[in-house]
């Protein structure tokens, strides 16, 4: 078990090294961010000047060890649009993200997984094929385009919820949270809803099959035959078996998300991670592209040992043949 | 912190409470960016030193019209030709209480100078500043410059204890890692003052009650939100979450002007977009045309020209917004001159037959550089020149991307016609134009040149009007590069662009060309 944990985090630390090279192969197409520093009527050797103080010049191999060592060391740099330290920048927006993402997952549990079982159980109902159909609908909507539907909707035309930003928040500690605050709790709702749908339509599909899967087992005829209540079976065997693949899938789903509120951010004006990566991103802002990039890398894999853990925990098999452990 | 959730609990009782009436005079504004720094020595962007302005303070200033007037200096006075003294005014306070006097305007100016300073390259001739007395400064110059006042306008003044204090006496140095106490910290004398700021979320301003100045509006607050989706800004600004916006997008003009309670306000504005051509290369990089470069040709310049229409790109592309123009600068900008503004015509007939005399009766194929992110309609003004100038037989090759990439290619020389707007600030004047794009490319000349046009005489010019202190022969001579500049075809000007700000009914406010509100002329009804 220990041997496999400290092969697991070898291997995560590769992993992130090529992120972070592939993410610094990348920069250089995006553009040169002296351009967007230096006013207009800047002389071709005070642009020079500048990019070769901010290391800009040095071959891609230098640049990249450069930014290596000092992440090492917790130090990724001042950004060159907020002027600020990237790190600091990051912590500052963290809060956002982790809460539209957390209402969002609890949206999407809420209303996923009693959409999937009604229709796993009831599959010929009249009530199962609209959740089907809604579900396609909300798998193939784009979801800038749903959010700003809701704008649309609940802003615009019945003016009942805020259709941009955080709302009132309050600061404790480091961390700034919109939930103690009505103003903050109304604007988590739309952007909630945009984040969560897909998860919505994906976690009910996903429960929907599997339910209907373990509905066809053997045990579940048997409980059936020993005369136990249709809820008994419904919901102390055939869920629970159902949710162990859903759960390890939503769990995978949960850095996803983290990773990619972008487009949300983007249409509410969130002031989160993903919103700050999308403008450094405008800007040619290199210190907090490639630190944004490598948390997200390193999110992921967080997640990736989590759930080799889980089913190290979950299935015994693995213990006893842990040469070919691995994971999916 | 504490102080931090104290106020934080504080504004929600009041919010809660019965504290509605004084929102009434509350103006929520929103841009599409945010401003980048608190500190206007840090940064050379227009929407960021716009915004500042109503916290700190210049020596001069615009006024809505955009003439120079009196700001924290009354009187200034050229003592020898490189050297200006200002008198400061009498009884102006900082936000903190500090009094204004030469040693805060001294402190300023070299902050601004110095060498790692991003704002430096807006004051490029300034090389000092001395105490003359407790109320005035002299300002020294590296030679005479006619523009001293128009680069003052962004120096913005602060106070020298204030900064001694919080260790920012100089302006960040990126290069150095560090951070600077005047980038998320503001004192200044504007009309406002800083009551709070969440980077990317809401920077909050309040009334000054102890500006210097007359009151000319009525707001007690201003909260800034920058909203960078055009879809959400305009839906914050229908559902009235917000009473000033701008940029409006050009797609949602109509929609705004249609629903009640908010309007379009549009004009045109400073910045001028023009094509540049490769007037440098023996060879174009994508042509067929090798061993020699038709752009050299002013006949093959003046037929690109006259195979535009843009009375149709005004009309269809720019929906009537725009204002067509044959002179690189706005008619805001000094050294304008009306009777130079008269477009060679559009006539397709005419671009053959000139394009037939230089010897291309077939035309050739030319590469096309766009950006598609930072200009109104930037995209689609290239898309319909492309097909104007396949009617003459010039098949050019468009390539539209994002400006960070335009501008890398543009600027190391690697187009062949690229596209670039001008808007001459922070300037404001022809002059920037000139050494900008007009003058032959040469150390701090020409830099938006890589076309490489040059002209003698043009940059002869350059060298006289610089230090030529007499406005109306120096407004004669910039005329005259103007004309120049026009009739050989330099660039092809097409128009100015227009600037569009949604605003609810009810404010009033001036639309300044240089497109920064103005918001001590704002008025909430």
């Amino acid at each position: 078990m220990l041997s496999f944990l400290i092969r697991r985090l070898g291997q995560s630390m590769l992993v992130m090294l090529a992120v972070a090279l592939l993410a610094f192969s990348m920069f250089r197409f995006v553009g040169d961010p002296v351009t967007n520093m230096l006013s207009q009527d800047a002389s071709v050797e005070e642009r020079e000047q500048l990019r070769d103080s901010l290391g800009l010049s040095e071959p891609l191999y230098v640049q990249f060890s450069t930014f290596v060592v000092q992440a090492a060391q917790g130090d990724f740099g001042i950004s060159y649009r907020n002027q600020r330290p990237v790190s600091e920048l990051i912590a500052e927006r963290m809060p956002a993200t982790l809460e539209l993402v957390a209402v969002a997952f609890i949206i999407s549990l809420l209303v996923g997984v009693p959409m999937g079982v009604y229709s796993a159980l009831k599959s010929h109902s009249w009530l199962s094929h609209v959740f089907q159909t809604l579900s396609l609908v909300g798998i193939s909507l784009p979801t800038f385009v749903t959010g700003i539907l809701l704008i649309l909707t609940f802003s615009v035309t019945l003016n009942w919820l805020p259709s941009f930003g955080r709302g009132e928040v309050v600061n404790i500690g480091w961390w700034s949270t919109g939930l103690l605050t009505a103003s903050g709790l109304k604007s988590l709702i739309l952007p909630g809803i945009m984040l969560g749908l897909f998860q919505v339509t994906l976690i009910m599909r996903l429960v929907r099959a599997e339910m209907m899967e373990v509905l066809r087992t053997d045990y579940i005829r048997f409980a059936r035959a020993r005369g136990l209540s249709n809820r008994a079976v419904n919901f102390g065997h055939a869920l629970k078996n159902t949710l162990m693949p859903v759960i390890t899938i939503i769990g995978l789903q949960l850095g996803a998300m983290i990773a990619f509120a972008i487009i949300t951010e983007t249409v509410f004006q969130w002031p989160g991670m993903g919103f700050l990566f999308i403008q450094a991103v405008s800007f040619v802002d290199i210190p907090v592209m490639s630190a944004y990039l490598l948390l997200v890398s390193l999110i992921f894999v967080v997640i990736n040992i989590i759930v080799d853990m889980l089913y190290f925990l979950l299935d015994p098999r693995l213990c006893a043949d842990r040469g070919t452990a691995n994971s999916h | 912190m504490r102080k931090k959730l104290l106020s934080v609990a504080m504004t929600l009782t009041l919010g809660l409470g019965a504290a509605m009436p004084s929102l009434a005079n509350t103006l929520r504004i929103s841009e599409a960016s945010d401003i980048a720094s608190l500190d206007p020595y840090s940064v050379t962007e227009s929407n960021t030193l716009g915004f500042l302005h109503h916290i700190y303070e210049p020596l001069v200033r615009y006024n809505a019209e955009l003439k120079l007037e009196p700001a924290l200096a009354t009187r200034w006075e050229v003592v020898e030709p490189n050297v200006w003294r200002f008198e400061l005014r009498e009884g102006v306070t900082f936000h903190n209480g500090n009094t204004l006097n030469a040693d805060d305007v001294v402190a300023s100016i070299k902050r601004a100078i110095d060498p790692n300073a991003p704002i430096r390259i807006n004051v490029p001739t300034v090389v000092d500043a001395r105490k003359v007395g407790e109320m005035s400064v002299d300002i020294v110059l590296s030679t005479a410059d006619p523009l001293l006042l128009n680069y003052l306008t962004n120096v913005y003044i602060f106070d020298k204890e204030w900064m001694t204090e919080n260790n920012a006496l100089q302006a960040i140095d990126l290069r150095k890692g560090e951070e600077n106490y005047a980038t998320t910290h503001a004192n200044g004398t504007g009309p406002f003052k800083l009551e709070s700021r969440q980077p990317d979320a809401k920077t909050v301003l309040e009334v000054n009650p102890q500006w210097w100045d007359k009151v000319q509006h009525n707001l007690t607050r201003i909260e800034f939100t920058p909203i960078s989706s055009d879809a959400t800004r305009v839906a914050a600004l229908l559902s009235g979450e917000i009473d000033l916006m701008y940029p409006a997008p050009l797609q949602d003009i109509k929609r705004i002007d249609s629903t009640a309670g908010v309007q379009v306000l549009q004009a045109p504005s400073l910045r001028t977009i023009m094509f540049g051509m490769n007037q440098r290369d023996e060879q174009l990089h994508d042509s067929d045309i090798k061993g020699k470069n038709p752009l050299k040709d002013a006949r093959v310049r003046k037929a690109l020209y006259q195979a535009i229409n843009m009375e149709l790109i005004q009309k269809k592309v720019m929906r009537g917004n725009s204002r067509n123009s044959a002179l690189v600068v706005a008619p805001e900008v000094p050294g304008y001159e009306a009777a130079l503004n008269e477009r060679f015509p559009f006539d397709a007939a005419a671009a053959k037959a000139l394009l037939a005399e230089a010897g291309y009766p077939d035309g050739f194929r030319v590469g096309l550089d766009c950006t598609n992110d930072r200009y109104v309609n930037d995209e689609e003004i290239c898309q319909a020149v492309v097909s104007m100038w396949a009617r003459v037989g010039i098949k050019a090759n468009l390539t539209a991307q994002s400006k960070g990439n335009h501008f890398q290619k543009m600027l190391s020389g690697g187009s062949d016609i690229y596209m670039f707007g001008w808007a001459t600030l922070p300037m404001l004047d022809t002059f920037s134009a000139l050494t900008g794009f007009l003058a032959t490319p040469a150390e701090k000349l020409g830099t938006w040149n890589p076309g490489g046009y040059s002209n003698a005489r043009i940059d002869e010019l350059i060298g006289q009007i610089s230090s030529e202190l007499d406005e109306p022969k120096r407004r004669a001579m910039l005329a005259e590069t103007l004309k120049i500049a026009r009739d050989e075809v330099a660039l092809i000007p097409l128009h100015q662009q227009p600037l569009s700000w949604g605003i609810r009914e009810g404010i009033t406010l001036p639309q300044t060309p240089d497109d920064k509100p103005r918001l001590w002329y704002a008025k909430v009804n």
